[in-house]
């Protein structure tokens, strides 16, 4: 019996050591963009000066139209991707799962094929593809998304692939159709409330990528959130230095928050696939 | 059915077959293998290799450092706070970096920066700080700030699936903790790790923004090369040498990736 609680103790003082160490690697960088957004002109005493301005929205769309504009551009981009991606996915991988499952080795393939090919490849092979696009729909930044859904493919299949092997889709399809539901039906009001906590995972994903992505959106000379900060850095590095700053936290905020809604997020496919079979066997 | 394809088709095979196929075409469009000469050039040669070499490194530290906070936050009680801090943590900085990664360390190491000071009252100087935007030394350490948060949530998982059971049956049959590492988690979390390792390796590969930002002189790697080959002007008859860096990019990302499919089946055994 001393033998365990001496164990655990060790894996206690193990575990704070360790977590410390890496806590000070991940948040003293941080601190340091913290420290030099307050620091005064000269590098003398501290001012808020810079985290007020950016308060101040009427300041920044007079001040920083770059940074307005890409910001705008990414929230665009961060509902159109979400959006496409869950259109284009959801209702192919559970029709895939109804009526062809012979394809679904094709479209695991297909949608995980973005892991090989590096966003910078990407962009090197979508350069005559968008010169269609420009051409045909003109040459907004938001036509970016049709980049981006291609980015998130990978993770948001593995995500709805674990939501989706979570339910009995055929069962829950055919006692719909059997009530007389039509398949918009099924869709929405039954496989998608079912696939809850897996959309949401998966859009979480693509917006942080959206959110984050520079590449392709560097390379094709368009304007979004880390596009302006990037610009804005060398003119006003205070700013854009505030701009990373905010941007981080609210990530890890939303992330954070993100964590206490539903059991726990289905986002890894190796993740759930462990716990499944738990379920299935209570002993 | 038929959008999917369709959609998947235009942004994406398309595009893999532009690069694919234009690396072996010259400015008329006739095939050519002139292209791959671009290859062999020492610039070229020379951000392979450093390319190579900083995955390599920051891929394998990554991994290792990665792991051992990985195990630390996996013994904190599955729900906690802790835990979802970690993972919350490490989530945005895998995932979110880029340009504000950069921007972190350019703020932290600049003349009146927190860790320049901090680190000089130590005795420990930075010096002029331009070590940072060197491609083995400032990019490792940045570079290593999205690793191992990635090597976190990768690898969590596979340490969450190592069961307690497992330990108390070592005691039982008198083995030590050393004895439980070696012989019995050890060789289950083995190819999960290495697994691990070969995602953190193909994601610093291909990564682009965080140097970029960081790097504004030279192009000391592949990426960066592709980038700037996009953007600026090429000399002539090189106007598919870009394709070209791409597809040798593409070529080992995939070697890297089937070694990872293979694994990570493998690993799959002692998770079901």
């Amino acid at each position: 019996m001393s033998g365990r609680s001496v164990f655990r103790r060790r894996q206690r003082v193990f575990r704070w050591v360790t977590l410390a160490v890496l806590l000070a690697f991940f948040l003293l960088p941080l601190l340091g963009m913290l420290d030099y957004t307050t620091q005064g002109p000269g590098g003398e005493g501290r001012t808020a000066q810079t985290w007020r301005t950016l308060a101040d929205v009427s300041t920044v769309s007079v001040e920083y139209p770059a940074l307005k504009e890409g910001f705008l551009a990414s929230v665009g981009l961060a509902v159109i991707t979400p959006l496409a991606m869950l259109v284009l996915l959801v209702p192919t991988m559970t029709w895939v799962r109804l009526r062809l499952p012979g394809l679904s080795r094709t479209v695991e393939f297909v949608c995980l094929l973005p892991l090989t090919v590096p966003a910078i490849v990407l962009v090197v092979g979508l350069t005559p593809v968008y010169a269609w696009v420009y051409y045909l729909f003109g040459a907004s930044t938001l036509w970016l998304s049709l980049a981006y859904v291609v980015l998130v493919l990978p993770y948001a299949y593995r995500s709805l692939d674990a939501g989706l092997r979570a339910i009995d889709v055929r069962t829950l399809s055919e006692a719909a159709r059997s009530l007389g539901a039509g398949w918009l039906t099924v869709m929405w009001r039954v496989v998608l409330p079912n696939l809850r906590t897996a959309v949401l995972s998966a859009s979480f994903l693509s917006v942080a990528l959206v959110l984050g992505e520079f590449t392709i959106a560097s390379l094709f000379s368009k304007k979004n959130l880390q596009v302006a900060m990037y610009e804005l850095g060398k003119s006003d590095a205070q700013i854009s230095v505030a701009v990373g700053l905010a941007a981080l936290v609210f990530g890890f905020v939303v992330l954070f928050a993100m964590s206490f809604v539903g059991t726990r997020p289905a986002g890894t496919g190796r993740l759930a696939r462990r716990r499944r079979p738990r379920k299935e066997n209570p002993a | 059915m038929v959008p999917f394809f369709a959609y998947t088709t235009v942004f994406l095979i398309v595009p893999t077959a532009v690069v694919v196929i234009g690396a072996f075409l010259d400015a008329d469009n006739r095939f050519t293998l002139g292209n791959l000469e671009a290859l062999t050039e020492p610039s070229v040669v020379r951000g392979l290799t450093q390319s190579v070499i900083l995955s390599a490194v920051t891929s394998l530290v990554g991994a290792l450092v990665g792991g051992v906070l990985a195990y630390a936050v996996s013994t904190a009680r599955e729900g906690s706070v802790t835990r979802r801090f970690f993972t919350s943590l490490c989530g945005v900085l895998a995932q979110f970096g880029g340009v504000a990664l950069a921007f972190a360390f350019i703020a932290s190491f600049s003349a009146q920066g927190l860790l320049s000071v901090l680190l000089g009252r130590v005795g420990l100087g930075t010096g002029s700080g331009l070590w940072l935007y060197e491609w083995d030394r400032g990019l490792v350490l940045v570079y290593l700030y999205f690793q191992i948060p990635l090597m976190l949530i990768v690898f969590l998982p596979a340490v969450e699936g190592l069961r307690p059971q497992w330990r108390e049956a070592t005691e039982t049959l008198g083995g030590t903790t050393w004895t439980y590492w070696r012989r019995v988690a050890g060789p289950i979390l083995m190819p999960s790790f290495v697994g691990a390792a070969l995602l953190l390796f193909t994601n610093a590969f291909s990564a682009y923004s965080t140097a970029k930002a960081l790097v504004s002189q030279a192009n000391p790697l592949l990426p960066l090369q592709i980038g700037s080959s996009l953007s600026s002007e090429v000399i002539l008859g090189q106007e598919n040498a870009g394709k070209a860096m791409a597809l040798e990019m593409v070529l080992v990302v995939a070697v890297v990736m089937v070694l990872y499919a293979w694994l990570d089946r493998r690993a799959g055994r002692w998770m079901r």
